[in-house]
């Protein structure tokens, strides 16, 4: 494990020096995109893909980050890190909640109740009008920070925050895969019955799995009003978070933390290229176009796909 | 000597249908059960009750001194009641080794701290393969498995599982004589290194050579709870087996 933080970490860091060698705006904003799909993407798959529970609602718990950043800037102004912790918060307690009232559910069942939830709370945020209501939040993002005497470009600073949570995102990922709690997912995903006649607390290890990835998702959004400067509830509970990230751990494969991070990485850069080539209303269509493709052709996303053709190679 | 299960006076009813109707049922430590009763008579429901995968709505299940009463089924096994599936339930996802490797880090860490290191989890692993004589299948899929196999790697996790009453729903369906033999015979080992054991059958011949003591269920009742020999004989279970 500390192997591999140190190795995500190196990638990060050449990354992000890269991106400050280059030191193009647009990219910052590009690549921040892509960055917030990895995270999206990777909390997704710890309930859809560890645990085989389908979570229509991502965007929700994205939009519950978002909004807990705007609510607080409205309220109490915080440094953005902090906000990130805050948002997790909010919407880890949002999982936990979900878990415990729709866990009993299966299947599809379960997806539609997780839909259901995305649908209530854009409710609710429309008819608040402390965090904007339907007519939205302006969150005037400064053109600096300064830090320690230095003074850092503000993309740059979300840019390199959702690195960093990208990051953490992906080793806890991995961890999880390799330990106790990764094998109490996969037995969650394979046959309840039999996990809990083999001593699996379900019921408490689906609970982690929708608490860790409903807080990932809610730091992924809390920067979001920042990014974009101005929030409005059909954009925070847009169509393309629930959507992506399902789309993205399908298409990369969805057993382990490299597929969602091939996902989000592909997907995103694709969806990123037709937004200034094409038009941003062609993104939904190429995700559902590679959504199709990928079902038919690698159901078990690029990740299987890969790991059968290195199977069929070695037993020749 | 204090029996190591007790079911006392349990029932069962799925809305107007009652599957189980004042149930007793007294196991000795050690001892080797059978259980038997036709197709609807209750044996499932039982086991499931026994297990916590379904709650009893009346009576208790007390398991080594304790009520097991709401307890869910998970805690059972903690406590040391394992059962398999009639229809093999393996984690299919995950290669033999992996299976097995479940129930000892849920339920032998959870009883006894985390003692094993990863290299004492793979010996033990291959240990409870090398038993069924799976070992050689060890990094290969459920999916790969004959259903013989299937049913001793749904023995071994079980087991596994370290329990003190094992119950071993079916284990023999569907299987050719030869393969019966195989089951009979690791079922008797595990009995004797200790593991209680009730194992409920069809095939007739098996469970009277496996069994020390035979209960019959008929339509969700108890009618008979003796030697094997003869509870055969008794009138009430030639009744519900051949008919009046």
């Amino acid at each position: 494990m500390a192997k591999f933080s140190l190795i995500t970490v190196a990638v990060a860091a050449v990354v992000m020096a890269f991106a400050h060698w280059v030191h193009v705006d647009y990219l910052y904003f590009a690549s921040y995109t892509i960055l917030q799909f990895i995270v999206l993407a990777t909390a997704w798959n710890i309930l859809g893909g560890y645990c085989g529970y389908v979570n229509f609602g991502s965007a929700a718990f994205f939009a519950m980050g978002a909004y807990a950043s705007v609510f607080m800037h409205k309220f109490y102004p915080l440094p953005v890190p902090l906000l990130i912790v805050l948002g997790g918060a909010v919407s880890g307690i949002a999982g936990l909640g979900m878990g415990y009232l729709t866990l009993r559910l299966r299947g599809s069942f379960f997806a539609i109740a997780t839909l259901a939830l995305a649908v209530v709370l854009q409710t609710l945020v429309v008819n608040w009008d402390y965090v904007g209501g339907s007519r939205g939040a302006y969150i005037i993002r400064p053109e600096e920070l300064e830090f320690a005497g230095l003074k850092i470009n503000y993309i740059e600073y979300l840019f390199g925050l959702m690195l960093l949570l990208a990051v953490i995102a992906l080793v806890t990922a991995r961890t999880i895969e390799r330990s106790q709690l990764g094998f109490g997912f996969a037995t969650i995903r394979d046959d309840e019955l039999a996990a809990e006649a083999s001593g699996v607390p379900t019921l408490k290890v689906k609970l982690i799995a929708t608490t860790l990835s409903g807080a990932f998702m809610g730091m992924a959004g809390a920067p979001f009003p920042y990014y974009i400067g101005y929030l409005q509830p059909s954009s925070a509970f847009g169509l393309e978070y629930a959507v992506n990230s399902i789309a993205m751990p399908m298409i990369g494969g969805t057993t382990s933390w490299i597929g969602p991070l091939v996902g989000a990485v592909l997907l995103g850069s694709a969806q990123q290229y037709a937004t200034v080539t094409i038009s941003s209303a062609v993104n939904l269509l190429i995700v559902g176009l590679m959504l199709v493709g990928f079902v038919i052709i690698a159901p078990n996303g690029l990740v299987g796909l890969v790991q059968e053709r290195i199977r069929a190679w070695r037993r020749p | 000597m204090t029996p190591l299960l007790h079911v006392d006076n349990i029932s069962k009813r799925f809305y107007g249908f009652v599957a189980l109707d004042g149930v007793d049922l007294m196991v000795r430590p050690g001892e080797r059960l059978g259980l038997i009763g036709p197709n609807g008579s209750g044996k499932s429901t039982l086991v499931n009750c026994i297990c916590g995968t379904l709650q009893n709505e009346s009576g208790s299940v007390r398991f080594d001194g304790h009520a097991l009463d709401g307890l869910a089924a998970h805690q059972r096994t903690h406590r040391g009641v394992a059962r398999t599936f009639q229809l093999p339930r393996p984690f299919h996802s995950m290669n033999l080794v992996d299976n097995l490797r479940v129930p000892l880090l849920y339920t032998v860490h959870a009883r006894m701290g985390p003692l094993r290191s990863t290299g004492d989890l793979d010996s033990r692993c291959l240990e409870l393969l090398e038993m069924v004589g799976l070992a050689a299948k060890a990094k290969q899929m459920p999916r790969d498995l004959t259903q013989v196999e299937m049913r001793k790697l749904e023995l071994a996790r079980a087991v596994a599982a370290e329990p003190k009453l094992l119950i071993a729903d079916e284990s023999m369906a569907g299987l050719s004589n030869s393969e019966i033999d195989d089951i009979l015979v690791l079922l008797v080992r595990l009995n004797e290194r200790g593991i209680t054991i009730i194992l409920i059958e069809h095939i007739m011949s098996a469970v009277m050579r496996f069994s020390q003591r035979l209960a019959v269920l008929v339509s969700g009742k108890k009618v008979a709870d003796g030697k094997p020999e003869d509870v055969v004989r008794d009138p009430e279970v030639v009744r519900a087996y051949l008919g009046q």
